[in-house]
């Protein structure tokens, strides 16, 4: 039914093996055409078997087959694949003939895609493949190694396993409601459960601050006045860790100054403004925008001139970041102290003093992430976190439901209205690993695979 | 040649026969016995917790097994009474005499329905249309419409111990051939099983061992058309007793010898999960030191009672012996055995909507031979399938009921989507919407398809329209009349932790608090409306919000409902559906997305493919 396609699975370039994997219904039968050893099509599934791939007579490479045949198999299809002497020129020689002989070279993530598709794994572990081929750190790759696992979604699976109990209870309570073989949910007996509830999906969202942080980073947006060192604040964090200088549109919809790597974690340096072109921060774009900047951001870099005295406006600015997670960052500690630092009222622990021109201060800073950050914890913990905005707003709407039951029960309404509730919030978890059907599902998956091609 | 013939006189039947004449269609009914007509061979309820949301429905819409129940039963009650209005479900102990008596003088007034004393096993048919019936004696009878309703008299076998015998309830004769027919025209045919205990003599039952349960003070009625038919006082007791620990001991020594436990090696059918015979409750459940058991009358006119919950297929000495370890029952006389009743019945999505056969054109099936279980699951059928039937003579739309109007959508769309693994039977949890689906309101949500049918005159149309005015009135009566906050009121709000402080409020803003129930407002201000007028505006307050979820809920339903499939879709030519869901969906054919989401084995990603391969190519076409 589906057509074959291939692709080399392995990187591109010189190694001591490439691996060519075909994937469809044709699949033994296509590879067994350009194979010269035993007949492939009848040799037993999951085998390796030894010979040569050739041209007509000629020989293109000496490989070893591994044949796999459904349902058995990542994709749930017949897959065979052709291990080549690394090598540009082979490896792209039996692509050639695959093609020739009826394979579809696959698009990015299609065998993915048919993996889900053919229900070998769920949403969410489709996802993390798709976050795998785009991990830039160790965490993010780990992260979605736990995902693609089941793991994340195991976690899902656990919660609705015990709300299923519930459910259930008080189903058998409503429908055999003389029989007392079985005991009595009263709104007393299910607050703890609901309370239990809660506890767990506020652990997963807090957990999943975590997971965002690993797989987004965290954005940090550097604020000063002009000439108080952003850029060269900037320039030397990107220097220190020879990271990548471009303007990369990140995972988020802001442009990104820089990614540097603390820890482990990505510090996703965001400015809209482009603060390598314009010193005047502040000044240009004005308060307002100002606070619109620090509001995104998961980090704030206030940057201030030891040499300079603290003005109106930086005051009234930094009265508005309190709430937020930010650092004062004292530059030109080389040059004579003008600022008042009585004024500043911030706690001590929070101000960092620089010298950018010494090139003094910057592991303080980087330790003082790391500490806020909780890095070095996220570094040696198992990463299973819910790490998609898309799960995240699903959880967040369960926690909102789950506060409506507890509102429904000191209310003492029947518990049979508010099993209704506990129903809908186990309905609602299924959708963040595609146990139930969702019209939103549908543009997710349109978003991630581009179906419908 | 008639226009629709009725096969089988239970409760399926009844009501199909019943429609169909009602609706001036000439009707027959076969049956092999006319004393059979109604018969409850199992257990002497009507209604249970969904089943009497059912019966309310059936009602609603114009059938008649309410009516028939109101005027004859022994015993009625609202279950759930303490919990919300939409799990509050009615059950009548039904009289098994006058039951069937008043069913037949009902049926019997009907001018356009015949019944015929017959054992039907073949049908007439030409180019997959079915043209009528042939009987047992080889005779054939024409008609336009055929509805198949033969409960569990298809090849039946009743199973004692290690004995089985060819026949149907009652040592009736059951149809040898009729199923193997079916098969021959391409149907699926499955094996089902259920089971029925004992009947007991109740003179010599010692009922001071046993706990009374009472019918409700209160009175109560099925019907939305008639006045009570009973006394409260006179209603008839059931009673309640429990399992031993010598019953189960007895049951556990002489296990093998249970037909369903090794006593007969070639049980094909499946047995209901929900309807576990007391050998299977003492299996499965070993820590649970007794099971209740209740003792029920079956009828005023002779002295045997029920044993519901000691459903059994052991050998009769063996339940002898379990029956005498009861207590109040250890010198009881035993008048029927209990025994299990093997039969053939139809994959059920092999059915349409209005539950004609995919295979067959013209002929329709409804009860025990489409895999359900219970009277009401029967009858409600049978209404739908006598209704379809008249309207495809009449060339009209079929009326399909949806999941968010009435539990009998529920069970038809179950069992033509899902299928079924065991005999199906109506659960409160199978209906997602069943906070719109009250016994309170069944009137409110269908009387107006049995008005548009024709199976509900002008003066009851006219009658529910009352209703809905004066629900209307009533509601803004409540919303316009404040009422001095009273010391009683404020008590009463105190014990609820909630500190009032205002001193005027609307009876709407009362009655909306939950500890506020309408009798304890009555007590301080007279609400002049009749009581079924005000038990829908309080709910309507009262549960306010969780109404208005389920409503919105269905919203998201109906827009699945929207999204048609062309009838001529060719599931093989859709990629990347699972193999399992490809095949079910090519068996069940949906018309819509959301009845595609419905069907086991089509999980959420294959759904997803299906609503991409039809944008793709039948573009905007999918939403007409």
């Amino acid at each position: 039914m589906n057509d074959t396609i291939c692709a080399i699975a392995t990187s591109q370039g010189i190694g001591a093996i490439s691996i060519i994997r075909v994937s469809g219904d044709n699949a033994i039968n296509i590879v067994n055409n350009i194979f010269k050893g035993k007949d492939l099509t009848k040799v037993e599934t999951h085998t390796i078997n030894y010979g040569h791939i050739i041209d007509g007579d000629t020989i293109i490479d000496e490989v070893l087959v591994s044949v796999m045949k459904a349902p058995r198999t990542f994709t749930v299809e017949d897959v065979v694949e052709i291990n080549t002497h690394g090598g540009i020129a082979p490896t792209n020689k039996v692509l050639e003939l695959l093609l020739e002989k009826g394979c579809r070279l696959a698009e990015p993530g299609e065998f993915t895609k048919r993996a889900f598709l053919n229900g070998r794994i769920d949403l969410l572990e489709a996802e993390a493949v798709m976050d795998m081929i785009d991990a830039k750190t160790e965490n993010q790759r780990k992260m979605a190694i736990n995902q693609i696992g089941g793991k994340t979604s195991s976690l899902i699976n656990e919660l609705r396993d015990d709300m299923v109990q519930i459910i259930s209870n008080i189903n058998v309570n409503i429908d055999y409601p003389e029989y007392d073989d079985v005991d009595v949910i009263t709104n007393e007996l299910l607050l703890p459960k609901i309370s239990k509830l809660k506890n767990k999906i506020n652990n997963i969202l807090k957990e999943s601050e975590n997971g965002k942080i690993i797989k987004d980073g965290i954005k940090t947006s550097i604020i000063g006045k002009p000439n108080v060192g952003k850029s060269s604040l900037l320039n030397a964090l990107l220097e220190e860790e020879k990271a990548i200088v471009t303007d990369i549109a990140g995972t988020t919809r802001d442009i990104v100054e820089g990614q540097i790597i603390v820890n482990g974690i990505l510090l996703n340096i965001i400015d809209t403004a482009g603060i390598r072109e314009t010193e005047d921060l502040i000044e240009n774009i004005g308060v307002e925008k100002s606070l619109k900047i620090m509001k995104e951001a998961d980090l704030i870099l206030f940057m201030l001139n030891n040499n300079e005295e603290l003005t109106e406006d930086i005051i009234k600015l930094l009265e508005e970041i309190k709430d937020k997670k930010y650092l004062i960052l004292i530059n030109k500690n080389d040059l004579e102290s003008k600022l008042d630092r009585t004024k500043l009222q911030i706690e001590k622990d929070r101000i960092i003093d620089l010298s950018l021109k010494n090139n003094t201060g910057l592991d303080s800073l980087k330790d003082k992430i790391t500490e806020m950050f909780k890095l070095n914890e996220l570094q040696t913990k198992d990463p299973t976190y819910l790490s998609n905005s898309r799960s995240i707003s699903v959880l967040k709407r369960c926690l909102n439901k789950v506060n409506d039951i507890e509102e429904s029960i000191k209310n003492n309404l029947p518990i049979d209205m508010i099993e209704l509730d506990i129903k809908s919030i186990w309905e609602d978890l299924g959708t963040i690993n595609g146990s139930t059907y969702e019209e939103e599902l549908l543009d997710e998956m349109f978003k991630r695979f581009c179906l419908g091609k | 040649m008639y226009e629709i013939i009725v096969v089988g006189g239970g409760h399926a039947g009844c009501e199909a026969a019943y429609v169909s004449a009602k609706k001036g269609h000439k009707t027959l009914l076969v049956t092999s016995n006319i004393k059979n007509i109604a018969d409850m061979p199992c257990n002497p309820h009507i209604g249970g917790s969904a089943k009497g949301i059912v019966v309310r429905e059936i009602d609603a819409l114009g059938g008649i097994m309410g009516k028939i129940a109101d005027k004859t039963h022994l015993q009625i009650k609202m279950l759930n009474s303490a919990k919300g209005p939409a799990v509050q479900s009615l059950r009548a102990q039904g009289d098994k005499i006058t039951y069937q008596k008043e069913m037949l003088r009902t049926l019997n007034e009907l001018n356009d329905l015949e019944i015929k004393e017959a054992m039907v096993e073949d049908l007439i048919v030409e180019e997959n249309t079915v043209k009528g019936i042939i009987l047992e004696n080889g005779e054939k009878i024409e008609s336009k419409i055929v509805i198949l309703t033969t409960g569990t008299y298809l090849k039946s076998d009743i199973l004692v111990g290690s004995t089985r015998t060819r026949q149907g309830p009652h040592g009736e004769k059951p149809s040898n051939h009729l199923s193997d027919k079916l098969k021959e025209y391409g149907f699926k045919v499955i094996r089902l099983k259920t089971g029925t205990p004992q009947r007991i003599d109740k003179k010599t039952i010692d009922f001071s061992k046993t706990r009374i349960e009472k019918g409700d003070d209160k009175y109560l009625t099925f019907s939305f058309d008639l006045e009570p038919q009973y006394k409260i006082e006179e209603q008839e007791p059931c009673y309640l007793t429990y399992t031993t620990e010598e019953t189960h001991k007895i049951i556990r020594d002489n296990l093998t010898k249970s037909s369903m436990y090794g006593g007969l090696d070639d049980i094909e059918g499946i047995g209901p999960r929900y309807c576990p015979s007391i050998e299977d409750k003492v299996v499965r459940f070993k820590d649970k030191e007794r099971h209740q058991l209740f003792i029920e009358p079956e009828s005023r006119y002779y002295d045997e009672m029920y044993l519901q919950g000691f459903s059994t297929s052991m050998p009769t000495d063996i339940q002898e012996k379990m029956v005498h370890s009861l207590p109040g029952l250890e010198n009881a006389v035993i008048t029927k055995y209990g025994y299990a009743i093997e039969y053939d019945a139809i994959y059920p999505t092999q059915l349409k909507e209005s539950l004609e056969t995919k295979i067959l054109s013209n002929l329709f099936t409804a009860g025990q031979i489409n895999g359900t279980s219970g009277y009401e699951e029967a009858a409600c059928q049978g209404l739908m399938a006598g209704i379809n039937a008249s309207l495809k003579l009449e060339e009209k739309n079929p009326l399909v009921l949806k999941r968010n109007e009435a539990y009998i959508g529920v069970l038809i769309d179950d069992l033509i989507n899902k299928g079924i693994r065991d005999p199906y039977r109506l659960l409160t949890s199978r209906a997602e919407f069943r906070l719109l689906l009250r016994s309170d309101n069944a009137d409110l949500r269908l009387r107006d398809y049995g008005y548009e049918v024709g199976l509900i005159d002008k003066t009851q149309k006219e009658k529910l329209d009352l209703k809905r005015e004066n629900i209307k009135k009533c509601l803004d009566y409540l919303k316009n009349t404040k009422i001095k906050i009273t010391e009683e009121i404020k008590e009463l709000f105190l014990n609820n932790n909630y500190n009032i402080q205002i001193t005027t409020m609307s009876l709407e803003q009362l009655l909306k608090r939950p500890e506020i129930t309408i009798d304890f407002l009555e007590k301080i201000h007279t609400i002049p409306f009749a009581e079924n007028i005000k038990e829908q505006a309080n709910i309507q307050l009262k549960y306010e919000g969780y109404i208005k979820k389920s409503y919105k809920e269905a919203e998201k339903l109906l827009k699945l409902e929207k999204k048609k499939i062309p009838i001529d879709i060719d599931y093989n030519k859709i990629k990347n559906i699972a193999s399992e869901a490809r095949q079910k969906l090519n068996e069940v054919r949906p018309t819509t997305i959301a009845q595609a989401i419905r069907i086991s084995g089509v999980n959420p990603s294959d759904i997803s493919i299906l609503s991409v391969y039809l944008k793709k190519e039948y573009g905007k076409d999918e939403s007409k």
